[in-house]
């Protein structure tokens, strides 16, 4: 050891780094930095009431000819982007129906009809294909929709990773419903439908990166069924969401924000399934930031909530359903969490990328 | 999870904090030198079950916040150079040097990739002889057995396009430094538990004897931080300055032998410079005479880099415990993860970053 010491240097800093004039991948993490991309560039330009609001499907008024108030219809599109394009539990064409579906089912709205956008990469096996346009049918026909137009383009190789699908889907909205991320109340029971992190940790095991395999597959699924039946329960749920890309944490930072509310969740309520925490726990993640594909979470009152709860439990997509959390009366508090000592932390939108810790 | 749920349990944690409570007479200020240590604080809110008169400071113990501002500029120079397939582990992308961060890199086309170990680079190295394939090997003791051993495993397979960028740093002169300063606060440690479990803890008891201050190895678990917060307090109340081992299941005295066997051989002892701190005499360790070859700093010309550091930023003072992430003026605002003006705020493990993530405003 020695006697040498380090004068000291004090106060020391890089250069901030913005990211706005080039997109980083963290721009497509679902998490903060997609939320600022999209009020920046996309909100600020499109300017309209519709958008503004911030929902995973648009809710608008067809206008009828003769004068009268046209049906409600939800509208949402999403493009489907996935490495590997099979793993296990789904693939990307499943994914590409039931993430159009569930995202239109979030506003309470049965889903009429879907449309499909293909982009092919030059070098793509036909049988590749027909294997995701059947996996779309299988999973298009469960969820009860049809597929009622396309449109297809190639690439050049090495331009697209194998093939990207843009769904877009058209829902009714049933009358007396009106679900959006704005409608928290203070009081609402947060329930989630099930264990939260599978579709996440499944993609990345699948990807064979990590070198070690989990018994784990997606939760990918159309939850279109479930909403219907949780409808007829009942009528008065107030926020219904599924937390994808950024995982609940950033979902239910969006909700908070949308209602002005603050959310209390319970860290022991809510499900996790054991290989998922371990796998989270190898790699330095938070289940609560890790995708879903299957899973959706309602805000209701709190008479509604325990009678919907038992019900769910009921239907094959919700047996694990649990009561995770309650909204507050603090707004701009955002998402806090409170631990099993009873101590409480702030749970945060996803930032940038989800990248595992150094050790 | 067998081994770890044990060490979360609600009531032990009580337990040991009403142990605590019982022990207490004075104020005190504990370190923990361990960035893994400080987000477990953070992510399980200990710090609000402790009394008031115990003080936790962040130490420097993350290795992406003490990596230098100069090592990353070599590490977004090299990655930008065609032929190169530049590896790193995760956390270090979103470091930013002196003109953008390894994400900047990969954007403007060039092939960045993150890897969990070293032997992946390896890997790729294999899998891409045409391409020069660069490991950015950084971190404390725990990091470096592996990342030695990616060079040996590389000289075994004679492979000619793969090397490392070197930035390791050594736990002891760090305490060895804060001790010494003149401005130091810290009256006892928590050792970090991963780092002993390559090292051993022989290497403390000096240091506790010098400076008499209790060093208490301890792990990363919430019983076993506030086990270590326990024995330090103990050791304060007492007046007693003895290195103990708060984390028997992992660590022994002497530590690992043949990781420490392969350290010894691949690297060689080397003044290093901390982030924030400055250098500190023999606290790195850089590949020694045998394995230059795989040195990337010599491969790569990457000499005359400048540095260009923001005058904001304290993360200096924060690794050095000498001031709280919320006292920076430009934390939360200025300085976000998104927008990180210091390494502090970059890494999961950094003290700005937990600060930050779980909401600690006081």
């Amino acid at each position: 050891m020695t006697d040498q010491l380090p004068a000291l240097e004090g106060a020391l800093c890089p250069v901030p780094l913005p990211h706005k004039d080039r997109i980083v991948l963290g721009h497509g993490s679902g998490g903060r930095m997609s939320y600022e991309l999209i009020s920046e560039v996309f909100l600020s330009s499109f300017n309209n009431t519709t958008l503004a609001i911030g929902d995973d499907a648009a809710a608008l008024t067809i206008p009828c000819t003769n004068g009268r108030t046209g049906s409600r219809i939800a509208i949402s599109t999403d493009s489907h982007v996935v490495t590997p394009l099979f793993f296990p539990g789904g693939d990307i064409g499943r994914l590409a129906i039931c993430g159009t579906v569930n995202d239109v089912a979030m506003l309470g709205a049965s889903p009429i009809c879907l449309t499909a956008g293909f982009v092919l990469e030059e070098g793509l096996e036909i049988d590749v294909l027909r294997k995701v346009v059947d996996s779309m049918r299988a999973a298009a026909n469960e969820a009860g929709v049809q597929i009622v137009a396309g449109d297809t383009k190639v690439v050049q190789n090495g331009k697209a990773d194998g093939l990207y699908i843009n769904s877009t889907g058209i829902g009714l909205i049933p009358e007396g419903v009106d679900i959006s991320g704005a409608g928290a109340r203070y009081g609402d029971a947060v329930i989630i439908s099930g264990t939260i992190g599978d579709h996440g940790i499944a993609v990345l095991c699948a990807r064979g990166e990590l070198h070690f395999e989990a018994d784990i597959v997606s939760d990918v699924a159309p939850l279109n069924g479930l909403v219907r039946y949780m409808l007829e329960i009942t009528p008065d749920i107030h926020v219904l969401r599924d937390p994808t890309r950024g995982g609940l944490a950033t979902s239910l930072n969006e909700i908070a924000i949308q209602s002005k509310a603050g959310i209390l969740l319970y860290e022991e309520t809510i499900p996790v399934k054991p290989v998922v925490a371990a796998a989270c726990e190898m790699l330095g993640f938070d289940p609560l930031y890790v995708a879903n594909e299957g899973k959706l979470v309602a805000f209701v009152s709190q008479e509604n909530a325990s009678r919907l709860l038992v019900a769910m439990r009921k239907h094959p997509l919700g047996k694990d359903a649990a009561i995770i959390g309650i909204v507050t009366n603090k707004p701009g508090h955002g998402v806090a969490l409170k631990t099993t000592y009873g101590t409480t932390r702030v749970i945060d939108m996803m930032s940038g990328e989800m990248l595992p810790r150094i050790c | 999870m067998k081994y770890l749920n044990e060490y979360r349990d609600s009531r032990l944690v009580q337990a040991v904090i009403d142990e605590i409570n019982r022990t207490i007479t004075r104020p005190w200020v504990i370190m923990e030198i361990c960035g893994g240590q400080t987000h477990s604080i953070m992510k399980y809110g200990l710090d609000q079950l402790l009394p008031a008169n115990i003080e936790l400071v962040h130490g420097p113990g993350c290795p992406v916040c003490v990596t230098s501002l100069e090592m990353i500029d070599k590490a977004l120079a090299i990655a930008s150079q065609p032929g190169v397939i530049f590896t790193s582990y995760g956390d270090m992308l979103r470091v930013p040097g002196s003109h953008g961060d390894l994400f900047t890199v990969r954007a403007s086309a060039k092939d960045v990739r993150v890897v969990y170990s070293p032997l992946d680079a390896i890997k790729i190295a294999q899998d891409n002889p045409e391409k020069q394939v660069v490991f950015f090997a950084i971190g404390f003791e725990t990091t470096a057995p592996a990342n030695a051993m990616s060079v040996q495993v590389a000289q075994k397979l004679r492979l000619t396009n793969f090397s490392l960028l070197v930035s390791q740093v050594r736990v002891p002169p760090a305490m060895h430094a804060i001790l010494g300063s003149p401005g130091n606060r810290v009256q006892g440690f928590l050792a970090a538990g991963h780092v002993c479990s390559v090292m051993g803890f022989w290497e403390y008891v000096p240091i506790a004897d010098r400076y008499k201050v209790p060093i208490v190895v301890t792990g990363f678990e919430p019983v076993d931080i506030l086990q270590g917060i326990l024995q330090t307090a103990r050791g304060l109340e007492n007046g007693t300055y003895e290195v103990i081992n708060a984390y028997a299941r992992v660590v022994t005295f002497e530590g690992n032998k043949p990781a420490q066997k392969v350290i010894q051989r691949v690297f060689s002892e080397c003044d290093q410079k901390w982030r924030g701190i400055g250098t500190i005499p023999n606290s790195g360790w850089r590949l020694s005479h045998e394995f230059e070859d795989f040195d990337a700093e010599k491969r790569f010309e990457v000499t005359g880099i400048k540095p260009i550091e923001s005058p904001l930023c304290v993360s200096g003072q924060i690794l050095q415990g000498l001031i709280k992430p919320f006292e920076c003026p430009a934390f939360a605002n200025l300085c976000t993860p998104e927008h990180p003006l210091g390494a502090t705020m970059v890494s999961s493990e950094g003290a700005c970053a937990a600060y930050y993530r779980y909401g600690r405003s006081s």
